[in-house]
């Protein structure tokens, strides 16, 4: 029998009281991570404080899989700052250096052009039809920390969602099952 | 208690701790370099200096750029990128920003570099106010870790002037 019989044999004993209290041991897992995330949001002033790296165009410096942590201040942008920005018309957000600023000197206005590392020319060809510069509005933030390989983790789970709920289930059958 | 999901839970859990510990630690000791780069930047020549239909002056420099920042290297450097960047200032805009040369350090060894180049990247103002204009060079480095914080500094040298008449 062993460790599948001891499993069946726990979900069998499962009484009321001890659903009740797994039940709220799992909200509190789900909320705690809900409150890592907003406090996240709120520290860092970005609206996405971790991104995950979809494309090689940051290599060597960036990889797919790998995660930046972002920071969004009031401090004005300027060449060579890694920025993660969203262009009108595309979903998927992009991270990219920033080669040229050009900004106003009454308003405070930038004009921002972008490029990455690992591409041959500049970022203008992604923009919107017709559009030269990003703009202030544009930029969600940008990249101040760096941790490898851990965004694999999404990455795999979007494109293959049947791993996700096999984790999901075996994760739901753990709490379940554990008896404390 | 000693069921095998506990103890694979345990472990794992240990293993991300200690993984996590080492990443910041790694990170942190970055703190204890503190580098002494160097660098020279020359304009050898103007190749051209004209001004667009749109009305944007646009330039083209020969450069010679030599630099060390082999000191910026510790054990949780993967990488420096380095660039050269032209700054100044103009009626309309308080800053322009524009980088005319980059490049990627992989490894300490090449961190020592002498290179002669045009710009790599246009150098086009927004408007016609080129002529005469002086402007600082700034070499920027931004030190990409293994993990952890990335680091930025700059070596800003000023007293470079364009000429009068385009050409």
């Amino acid at each position: 029998m062993g460790f599948v019989g001891e499993t069946i044999d726990s979900i069998k004993s499962i009484q009321i009281r001890q659903l009740l209290s797994q039940t709220v041991s799992l909200g509190m897992i789900v909320t705690s991570a809900l409150i890592i995330w907003k406090a996240l949001i709120c520290i860092t002033g970005s609206e996405s404080p971790v991104v995950v790296v979809l494309s090689g165009s940051m290599e060597p410096g960036f990889k797919r899989g790998d995660i930046l942590f972002l920071h969004m201040s009031d401090d004005p942008i300027r060449a060579g700052e890694i920025v993660v920005f969203n262009v009108d018309g595309r979903e998927i957000p992009i991270v990219h250096r920033v080669i040229k600023v050009h900004e106003r000197k009454d308003t405070g206005e930038v004009d921002v052009l972008t490029k990455g590392d690992n591409n041959y020319g500049d970022d203008r060809l992604l923009y919107a039809q017709g559009q030269l510069w990003l703009q202030r509005h544009h930029i969600m933030g940008r990249a101040v920390g760096f941790l490898p390989y851990v965004g694999w983790v999404t990455i795999i789970m979007t494109e293959k969602p049947i791993i996700k709920y096999i984790l999901l289930g075996a994760l739901g059958l753990l709490v379940i099952t554990s008896k404390d | 208690m000693h069921s095998f999901g506990y103890r694979a839970n345990a472990l794992l859990t240990f293993a991300v701790t200690i993984l996590a510990v080492m990443c910041a630690m790694a990170s942190l000791s970055d703190n204890f370099n503190s580098p002494t780069p160097s660098a020279q930047v020359q304009v050898l020549n103007i190749n051209w200096f004209q001004k667009h239909q749109d009305g944007n002056d646009e330039v083209s420099l020969a450069l010679n750029v030599s630099a060390n920042l082999q000191s910026l290297f510790t054990w949780n450097t993967k990488q420096v990128f380095v660039f050269l960047a032209i700054e100044y200032e103009t009626p309309m805009n308080s800053l322009n920003q524009i980088s005319l040369w980059d490049g990627i350090i992989p490894a300490k060894e090449h961190a020592k570099f002498w290179i002669q180049t045009s710009n790599k990247y246009q150098f086009v103002d927004q408007g016609s106010n080129l002529r005469g204009k002086d402007f600082n060079l700034t070499l920027h480095w931004h030190v990409m870790p293994k993990t952890g914080k990335m680091f930025a500094d700059k070596i800003v040298m000023s007293g470079y002037r364009l000429p009068q008449e385009y050409r």
